[in-house]
């Protein structure tokens, strides 16, 4: 049932605000594709909350047109137009005398549907968003973590199943830890939703890593630069651009490429209960050993294996390993932490190949050489 | 019974106490029949109807107009309305309740009645309401109305489902201040043919009838007090769920 993304169109938007001369945005045109997350990122006071809050009339355009999938979104009633585009924003505005279940029923009400449907799509919602309706629908806001309230609020704007979504900065107020989580969740939401999201922020890693597209804007909200987050990473258009983009592109380009999508290296390997005597390193100097449901436990070098009577104790344990759907950056983490090669599992903890830092290294001058 | 609970009780039970108290030492001794035509149940049931009729008038005006004004004075086309508003109020509670009261009554041909009295009483007790309406409505979080807006919610749904809920117990403590006013101010309604326990003061005082102006005093200190704890029980049970 859930409705997909659809085109949103900003044409030569201008706002202007009475008694000041520069404008607060300036002649601003942009393209955001049906089905894709657009993030506008760029210091406070930018304008980039304002071009935001144009699209669905919190602030009236001073001139040009905007349209959301094909119509004029100035010609709607303002109220209607907001019924329809989803709208989060900081710390949630959950208000704190409606339940969970009351907040996130909301705009289904406004759209008048009856009881039992807003309470079917409330529990929904709350089971998209991982909330036991059993145990929440019935809290106050004051009573829930802030990611759970972060939660409820997209819920919330997710209820009436609108195309468009408009997030400001819906995770600025949580600890970093748990903006991960929420950052981690919203792609999960979208990879099933296809909405169209118009995302503002000014952390660039936030961007980096939800969006599709990235909108680094300056002042008057110019956009400096609309492209691709790995495009952006790899050339930014001007100093301005790499100044915001900041130190370590190199290593937030890894963010972007997941462990599956690059080619895997391979240990040597032998189970642990196998008999020494029968281990050939050849010309490698580490063997792993695995364990019966072949998990890496341990690594062995060609001295302790020559030693060893058994295979299930030597060398030292193996102590952190990556997934084929970890990022190049927690590869690399494991890498320091292992002292040289990572060790990937698949989705039983299964040893599945190696990865080393020539292979990312590669990666890296590849995504260069791409953009 | 939590600390809590004794406090909530104390007032009515002190008020029961003293009032019970009073009425025993009146009624007890041999009563004069100046004062049996004064204190007997008939006179002192009508003098208690005037005054919380007196009371409950000057309220509910009250309410009519100082929760409209104040909400009027928070939108934003009329925020310039504001301190008009205030100053306004606050010439009422500044100049004296009697004074005014008189005034009215003169100008209104010197009738008087419930209605003369329940004018300036009210204009007098306007501006707690007043205030707290345009303070209750003010401190809402204002990232509340815009998401309100954001998601849909017309003006006024805002208004009506977010901004005077919110504002509800800073409004209910403005009442209760203004019922207190009300009901202290209501004293004065015997000089405008309105009645209530200032006619029993009044009387007491001016034929010296000591236990005549003891009861009017305390019947009448009694049922403010009384009052001040309806208020608070009102501000209790009606404030909204989940902000507390």
């Amino acid at each position: 049932m859930a409705e997909k993304g659809i085109e949103i169109r900003l044409d030569h938007v201008t706002k202007r605000y009475a008694g000041q001369k520069a404008a607060a945005v300036d002649d601003f045109s942009m393209v955001v594709p049906a089905g894709q997350v657009v993030v506008f990122v760029g210091p406070s006071g930018c304008g980039k909350t304002t071009t935001m809050r144009m699209i669905n009339r919190l602030i009236e355009p001073t001139s040009g047109t905007i349209t959301i999938g094909g119509e004029d979104a100035l010609k709607i009633d303002p109220d209607d137009l907001r019924r329809r585009v989803g709208y989060a924003i900081q710390q949630a505005g959950l208000f704190p005398h409606f339940t969970v279940a009351q907040n996130i029923g909301i705009v289904p009400g406004l759209l008048g549907w009856d009881k039992k449907r807003t309470a079917d799509r409330v529990d929904e919602m709350m089971d998209l968003v991982g909330l036991d309706p059993g145990e929440f629908a019935g809290r106050f806001p004051r009573q829930l973590s802030g990611g759970q309230q972060q939660r409820v609020g997209v819920a919330r704007a997710l209820a009436a199943d609108p195309p468009v979504l408009l997030m400001d900065e819906p995770f600025g107020a949580v600890d970093p830890i748990t903006r991960g989580h929420l950052q981690d969740e919203l792609l999960r939401l979208q990879n099933e939703l296809r909405k169209t999201i118009v995302f503002v922020t000014h952390d660039f890693d936030e961007a980096v890593k939800l969006g599709d597209k990235i909108a680094v804007l300056g002042d008057r909200s110019t956009i400096l630069q609309y492209a691709t987050p790995d495009a952006i990473l790899a050339n930014p258009a001007d100093d301005t651009v790499a100044g915001f983009v900041g130190a370590g592109a190199s290593l937030k380009a890894l963010t972007l490429t997941r462990v599956r999508d690059v080619e895997l290296g391979h240990a040597v390997t032998a189970r642990a209960d196998a008999d020494p005597s029968t281990v050939d390193l050849g010309a490698e100097k580490w063997l792993l050993v695995l364990d019966r449901r072949d998990r890496p436990v341990r690594w062995a070098t060609q001295n302790e294996l020559r030693r060893a009577s058994s295979l299930a104790s030597i060398g030292r344990p193996v102590q952190d390993s990556v997934t084929l759907q970890s990022t190049l950056r927690d590869a690399l983490e494991a890498m320091v932490n292992e002292g040289g090669r990572a060790v990937v599992t698949g989705s039983r903890g299964e040893y599945v190949g190696t990865l080393d830092l020539t292979t990312v290294t590669d990666v890296v001058q590849q995504l260069r050489a791409n953009s | 019974m939590t600390a809590g609970r004794i406090q909530f009780w104390a007032q009515p039970a002190a008020v029961l106490l003293i009032v019970g108290g009073v009425l025993v030492w009146v009624f007890s001794g041999e009563l004069t029949a100046t004062e049996r035509s004064t204190l007997n149940a008939t006179s002192l049931l009508t003098a208690l109807k005037d005054h919380l009729l007196m009371t409950v008038v000057v309220t509910a005006i009250v309410v009519a107009v100082a929760v409209p004004a104040g909400i009027v004075a928070t939108r934003p086309w009329a925020r310039f309305l504001a301190p008009v508003f205030l100053a306004v109020a606050n010439v009422g509670q500044a100049a004296p309740a009697l004074g005014v009261l008189v005034l009215w009554f003169l100008i209104t041909g010197a009738s008087g009645g419930l209605w003369v009295a329940a004018l300036p009483l009210a204009f007098y007790s306007l501006l707690p309401v007043l205030r707290n309406t345009i303070v209750g409505i003010h401190q809402v979080d204002p990232s509340l109305v815009d998401a309100g807006r954001g998601i849909g919610m017309s003006a006024s749904g805002v208004l009506w489902r977010v901004e005077l809920p919110l504002a509800v117990p800073l409004i209910l403590a403005g009442l209760r201040t203004s019922l207190v006013l009300a009901v202290g101010t209501a004293t004065f309604g015997l000089f405008v043919n309105a009645g209530g326990f200032g006619l029993l003061i009044d009387t007491g005082y001016k034929l010296n009838l000591m236990k005549v102006l003891v009861t009017g005093s305390a019947l009448a200190a009694g049922l403010a007090l009384l009052v001040d704890w309806a208020g608070a029980v009102m501000e209790h049970r009606f404030g909204p769920k989940g902000v507390r």
